[in-house]
């Protein structure tokens, strides 16, 4: 995938698939150990331990429309590629964990790329779900929390049009801001 | 922050206008495939154009959606469109630019952009 933004979707689609009410996105880039930290953290139906073992082999996957699932093999290539790992921690029936590090100044680690595409993407969707998204680089932070939105928001629902191209406009703002207002 | 908060009050106010006017069923609805494959394809870029076309028309009595693998890999990009009592139309291989025209045409004229149609839903 060239944005690891795109890698995040791929992330929050798998966490919707698993029936995720709730999902936390946690970015962490820390110059000073050149760290970049991904999560995603869902509470879904989750796996067992079995399931998660091959959960990272192309040749496994739950969908039944196609016999490989990409997603966290892609994940898994691209981390590996730029001196990282992916961690998966997950139970049945409570939720799981994907922690995907990489090296911050590593030549090949994509650009973050349209995060607020990504979250936008994700909520467009009649079920609710709360999805909280939390950047920390350096001593910069921003936060988005859809709960607060649909709060803000009362009977309209979050997936209309305007409403998500607030959302991926305000998230792509803030996360400007991280990196000194200069763009994505 | 303050800009981004008025700007969303305002969009609060026209859909809550938007929902005094009109009866819930009359809704359109537009479907994105966002699995992995259509992601690499291209799908969330389709859809943030599509946000951003409603978004700019103002157009508030559209539902947004998106769907899963449906197992047409090849016609990736898959774009639906269900107007209120038509059959759904299926779009295949659909970028930013041509999902812009089918919120002009077919979501604001009721225009189906046949040459993109891969499908067609029961009558
Ligand atoms: N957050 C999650 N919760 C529960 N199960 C998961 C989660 N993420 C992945 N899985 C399981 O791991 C499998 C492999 O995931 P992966 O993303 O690699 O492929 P996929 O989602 O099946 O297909 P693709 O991503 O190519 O559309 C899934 O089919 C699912 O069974
Ligand atoms: S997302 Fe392409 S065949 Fe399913
Ligand atoms: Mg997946």
């Amino acid at each position: 995938m060239e944005e690891l933004a795109l890698h995040i979707l791929d992330l929050l689609e798998n966490a919707l698939a698993a029936g995720a009410r709730h999902i936390l996105i946690t970015i962490e880039e820390d110059e000073g150990r050149d760290l970049v930290t991904i999560e995603v953290r869902d509470d879904g139906r989750g796996m067992g331990a079995e399931a998660l073992q091959k959960a990272v082999d192309p040749f496994y996957t739950t969908r039944a429309t196609r016999k490989v699932g990409l997603g966290l093999p892609l994940l898994q290539a691209t981390a590996a590629q730029c001196g990282g790992d992916v961690f998966l921690e997950s139970r049945p029936g409570q939720g799981t964990r994907v922690v995907a590090t990489m090296q911050l100044s590593h030549p090949d680690l994509p650009p973050l790329g349209d995060m607020g595409a990504t979250i936008a993407a994700a909520l467009s969707r009649e079920e609710p779900v709360e999805l909280v998204y939390y950047h920390r680089r350096g001593q910069k932070e921003f936060k988005f929390s859809s709960t607060w939105l649909q709060l803000h928001l009362g009977e309209i629902p979050l997936n209309c049009g305007p409403v998500l191209d607030w959302v991926q406009r305000y998230i792509n703002k803030g996360v400007a801001e991280l990196y000194g207002g200069e763009g994505k | 922050m303050i800009k981004s908060l008025e700007e969303l009050q305002k969009i609060k106010e026209t859909q809550l206008e938007a929902i005094r006017l009109r009866e819930a069923d009359q809704k359109a609805k537009i479907v994105v495939g966002m699995g992995t494959c259509g992601i690499a394809a291209g799908a969330r870029e389709v859809m943030s154009a599509i946000l951003d076309e409603l978004g700019k028309r103002r157009l508030t009595n559209v539902a947004v959606t998106q769907t899963g693998c449906i197992g047409l890999c090849a016609q990736e990009p898959l774009v639906d469109v269900i107007l209120p009592g038509k059959p759904r139309v299926t779009y295949g291989k659909v970028d930013a630019n041509k999902a812009r025209q089918i919120v002009a045409q077919h979501i604001v004229n009721g225009i189906v952009i046949s040459e993109w149609v891969v499908n067609r839903g029961e009558e």
